[in-house]
């Protein structure tokens, strides 16, 4: 039912990440998480050259139903945060792959993802 | 899980269902935010078969009435006339909120919360005893509210007959047509109907509703429209424990006929005397984020608790309904998450009929 795609990497909490290749990630939270979410209202999100040690609660996204921290998946620095979601938070729910990115940042390589397959596996 | 007559209807429209105090019902057919300006923009229509009608017949169905409620049903007096009130437990706590309406001195049919059900059809026919009324759920009746500034031309519309009988009809009035109850009232702060009909009716209106253009909007709509308009929620600004006194519900409480002796009558009275504490007032929040139930409230008079916290479609914004000590003002803080965030109170209703109010 849900869109997992196999381009990138996912969390257990339901975020995908995607390796840009350049020693930065992008990171957002999937089709499955935003339809549980439901209509998203508010996106706080943490502003360029912000740091963030692994765990950190460093996003938090807002909807009519509940708001649900971001969790920093690595040590981190932000690169670049999703300007767009300020007007509209809704990108998340009707383009959460693409449009509706949350940050990019930089990092040491992430521990611990799962494959598209594996997500997929998580989600039955 | 109960289902509704219309439950096969939500399903062929993507609704996504939930449980809903044990129905399983539709939060939303896929955003509740397009719901909700659908219905304060035009029209959309919400499958409430889950709440219940009673019907009250019987040569003291008047009399009854007078001590079951908090309000005096002999304001009614044109047939079709709807009455809300709160019915109380001898502590002056409300059983429920529900609305009346008047047929004629010995028949009236009132609705009454879904939740709430059992309980309340076991206290109306304690309190029964010893009246000459039968008190009759109608478990069989479906009830379709349809709401917005177009909802009524599309009933008219969607239902032959309608307008000739419901063409006139004041708000807070109802009138029969057939097997249908066709009632000028609603939940959500627009114009519109609440039609109550047979379950094998349901299906048909609904796809006839449908084809005029009328938007299904599920449960998820319903709630932020009702909190715009400063509806109270049984369970959230009152409930057994709660005196509609302390959940500015006092317009609904008639103690004009001293001889009238409702039920928590004698308690309402000694709380009015000895000071009421508390009250339900509005809340604006000035920044982001999203105001939620059971959140702390700061006021210059102590602390009070949101007893319905949401996100505004109409106004971009957090609002809510929370109790506070009686004649906090100005400005106050919620506590959200990890922090305080300053909000300011008002007086609800925060939208009625597509504009914003405060």
């Amino acid at each position: 039912m849900s869109e997992v795609r196999d381009d990138r990497q996912y969390t257990e909490t339901h975020e995908w990440i995607l390796d840009n290749g350049d020693g930065t990630y992008t990171m957002g939270v999937t089709d499955h998480a935003q339809a549980l979410l439901g209509d998203m209202v508010f996106i706080e999100l943490p502003g360029e050259g912000d740091e963030a040690s692994a765990e950190d609660e460093f996003c938090v996204v807002e909807s009519v139903k509940a708001a649900s921290g971001v969790y920093a998946p690595a040590d981190l620095e932000i690169t670049e945060a999703n300007e767009a979601l300020d007007d509209e938070p809704e990108l998340v729910n009707s383009s959460c792959y693409d449009d509706g990115w949350l940050v990019k940042f930089k990092a040491d390589g992430i521990d611990g993802l799962m494959s598209a397959e594996d997500y997929t596996d998580t989600l039955d | 899980m109960k289902h509704t007559p219309l439950y096969q209807a939500h399903i062929d429209a993507e609704g996504k269902m939930v449980d809903f105090g044990g129905w399983e019902m539709p939060l939303n057919y896929g955003s509740q935010i397009e719901e909700h300006h659908q219905v304060r923009s035009d029209a959309g229509m919400f499958d409430v078969s889950h709440m219940t009608v009673v019907d009250f017949q019987g040569v003291e169905a008047k009399k009854f009435l007078q001590t079951l409620i908090a309000n005096d049903v002999d304001k009614l007096k044109i047939q079709g006339k709807a009455l809300y009130s709160c019915m109380l437990n001898e502590n002056g706590g409300v059983v429920d909120d529900l609305i009346v309406y008047y047929l004629s001195d010995e028949d009236y049919r009132m609705v009454i919360n879904a939740g709430t059900t059992e309980k309340d059809i076991a206290w109306i026919n304690a309190q029964a005893k010893g009246f000459d009324v039968a008190v009759k759920p109608k478990l069989d009746l479906a009830m379709i509210a349809v709401q917005g500034p177009n909802a009524r031309e599309k009933v008219f519309a969607a239902i032959p007959g309608s307008e000739e009988v419901a063409g006139e009809l004041k708000p807070f009035n109802a009138a029969s047509l057939g097997s249908l109850f066709i009632a000028r009232t609603g939940y959500t702060g627009e114009d519109g109907f609440e039609i109550m009909l047979p379950e094998k009716s349901a299906e048909f209106t609904w796809k006839m509703l449908l084809e005029v253009g009328v938007r299904p909007c599920g449960l998820g709509a319903r709630d932020t429209l009702r909190l715009e308009a400063g509806m109270s929620l049984y369970g959230s600004e009152m409930n057994d424990e709660v005196s509609p006194l302390e959940a500015a519900l006092t317009w609904t409480i008639d103690l004009t006929d001293e001889d009238r002796n409702f039920v928590g009558r004698k308690a309402l009275e000694a709380l009015r005397d000895k000071g009421v504490k508390k009250t339900i007032v509005g809340l604006i929040l000035d920044g982001k984020g999203v105001i939620r139930d059971h959140q702390k409230v700061v006021t210059s008079l102590g602390d009070g608790e949101v007893t319905s916290g949401t996100f505004s479609p109409s106004m971009g914004k957090a609002i809510a309904l929370a109790s506070v000590p009686m004649g906090a003002t100005g400005s106050c803080e919620i506590e959200m998450r990890t922090k305080l965030v300053s909000a300011k109170i008002v007086k609800p209703p925060f939208v009625r009929n597509g504009k914003v109010l405060v």
